[in-house]
């Protein structure tokens, strides 16, 4: 029972930054219709810049800051540089063009910074465990279990509360009708993407900080990960991602701690076959709604 | 006649889809006050030009004004905000947001709290029903109070003219009935409309003039006394 415990508060860690990363894809996916794969160039980039701003001995605090904020502005310049020429186009259109602002930041990264790990000097504070009874829980994983609780909370009251979240819910429902609320087309978009790069940003500093280093592909495989989380919760649907990106976090975590050891080294694979088996009972995904898709 | 100049002034509208036209070369006007209807079988072009008008389909024209200012190439917002607003085909509600989140981005226009909640309190009188329903989502409202909120929504932004598009569809006869009534209490207010509507002899019945397209064209125009007694929109649309 204990271990049980034990691997759930694990797969909370896990499974809550598979959920920021399953929402940054779904509240852009949402209203424009893009599943843009340079998210995870968007969790790389807090990385790095939370890599140099500790190199550059700038206080802890601000380095947060910065690590955020720089993947929310990178976001909204991606797009409006290059989603926005492209808005309203096939859905292979936006894909293909994500992948090639991927696979541009990816080279960038390489080239200008390096193909190799820059370690990321977290303070030693960081790394100890808190003993509750006979769980042990890291401090970074309890950090990463409060922040996404807080992101989530904070998500929510942004939707219910605010003028411009109402606008986003809107969006999702019918973008075109929106826009006849006199509401701007390209606020609405530029705000989804910001939030889907202060959730990239986020969750960028939690893997960085489990690793303690950044190198130009750490954000692939989260990224293919959240799109996975994101398929199961239902495309689009906001709690559904959030939902679907825990169900992988805890499916991985149960598998590493329950299969034999001859398995191991299938694990993903196994994880993925689990989540074929989910969408053949439910194709449209768990929490799936239908997205109307106009503009 | 000497009118002043129109609220609404077309002419050669427009509307294609890749090599679809829609509609082909229309002129209408709206004077300040007026109800006019636009009448037509389905896929005449109809919807299209109220889309086009508010920037919602792809649109050309000779002349596009609205208010005296050329709106031909001003992004949908910037017309809604210019008064200009469509309560859309089949009410295209928020179906997860509240009646009440209806309301608010409806009247997203208005800067500060006063304007916005006096255009509300104005719109639940109007609409007794919403008042009653504010906190329920809208997906859950029947299909008449769907079409007055749907209305209610588009009030929001106090608009000067107001285009309707088939606002009848799928309601039943009693609820037309009272949909038609406010349309007319509207107007007494001071409200323009341009209003398209299946149900020819209702649409006539509260109109002052009327258009008729055929494939894209304006074939018919004429006040709604005319309108109503001509023989061809007797046997085409009036089945009498």
């Amino acid at each position: 029972m204990d271990i049980f415990l034990q691997q759930l508060l694990n797969a909370l860690s896990l499974g809550g930054t598979y959920a920021l990363l399953a929402l940054g894809l779904a509240v852009v996916f949402s209203i424009i219709g893009l599943i843009n794969f340079a998210h995870g160039e968007l969790m790389t980039t807090a990385g790095y810049v939370m890599a140099f701003a500790l190199a550059a001995a700038l206080p802890f605090p601000l380095a947060i800051i910065l690590a955020v904020a720089a993947p929310v502005l990178l976001a909204v310049v991606m797009e409006r540089v290059a989603f926005r020429p492209v808005r309203g186009a096939s859905g292979t259109t936006l894909l293909l063009t994500s992948f090639a602002v991927s696979a541009i930041l990816r080279v960038l990264f390489q080239n200008f910074i390096s193909a190799r790990p820059v370690p990321v000097p977290m303070p030693a504070a960081l790394s100890g465990v808190i003993n509750i009874g006979p769980l042990h829980l890291g401090i970074i994983q309890s950090i990463s279990i409060a922040t996404t609780a807080l992101m989530l909370a904070g998500l929510t009251l942004f939707l219910n509360r605010t003028v411009a979240g109402r606008a986003m819910r809107a969006a999702a429902e019918d973008f075109a009708i929106v826009r006849l609320m006199g509401l701007r087309a390209n606020g609405v978009v530029a705000t989804a993407f910001a939030i889907s790069g202060l959730l990239a940003g986020v969750a960028g500093l939690l893997w960085v900080a489990q690793r303690g280093s950044v190198d130009p592909l750490m954000g692939f495989l989260p990224v293919l990960k959240a799109f996975i989380a994101a398929i199961i919760g239902g495309l689009g649907s906001l709690t559904g991602a959030v939902a679907g990106g825990f169900l992988l976090g805890f499916i991985e975590v149960m598998l590493q701690a329950w299969l034999p050891e001859a398995w191991l080294p299938y694990r993903d694979a196994v994880a993925i076959m689990l989540v074929i088996a989910v969408l053949l009972f439910r194709p449209q995904g768990l929490l799936a709604r239908k997205t109307v898709l106009k503009l | 006649m000497t009118s002043p100049a129109p609220l609404l002034d077309v002419s050669g509208l427009t509307v294609s889809y890749g090599a679809v036209e829609a509609v082909r070369g229309i002129d209408l006007t709206v004077a300040k006050g007026e109800i006019v209807t636009l009448l037509g079988a389905n896929g005449a072009g109809k919807s299209s030009t109220l889309n086009a008008l508010v920037g919602l389909a792809p649109r050309r024209a000779r002349r596009l004004a609205f208010s005296g200012q050329d709106i031909a190439h001003l992004p949908t917002e910037m017309i809604v905000r210019g008064g200009m607003t469509l309560v859309p085909e089949g009410r295209r509600i928020f179906p997860t947001l509240t009646v009440a989140e209806h309301l608010l981005l409806g009247g997203a226009k208005h800067a500060g709290r006063g304007p916005l909640a006096e255009t509300r309190a104005e719109m639940l009188a109007l609409f007794p029903i919403l008042n009653e329903r504010l906190d329920q989502k809208a997906g859950s409202l029947s299909g008449g109070e769907q079409q007055m909120l749907s209305i209610a929504r588009a009030l929001m932004s106090s608009p000067d003219i107001l285009l309707l598009d088939e606002p009848s569809l799928g309601l039943a006869p009693q609820i037309v009935d009272r949909i038609f009534a406010l349309v007319s209490d509207l107007r007494s207010r001071g409200l323009t409309i341009l209003l398209v509507e299946q149900n020819v002899a209702l649409a006539l019945e509260i109109a002052d003039r009327g258009y008729v397209l055929v494939n894209g064209r304006i074939e018919i125009s004429g006040s709604a006394a005319d309108l109503m007694a001509s023989a061809e929109i007797r046997d085409a649309y009036l089945g009498a």
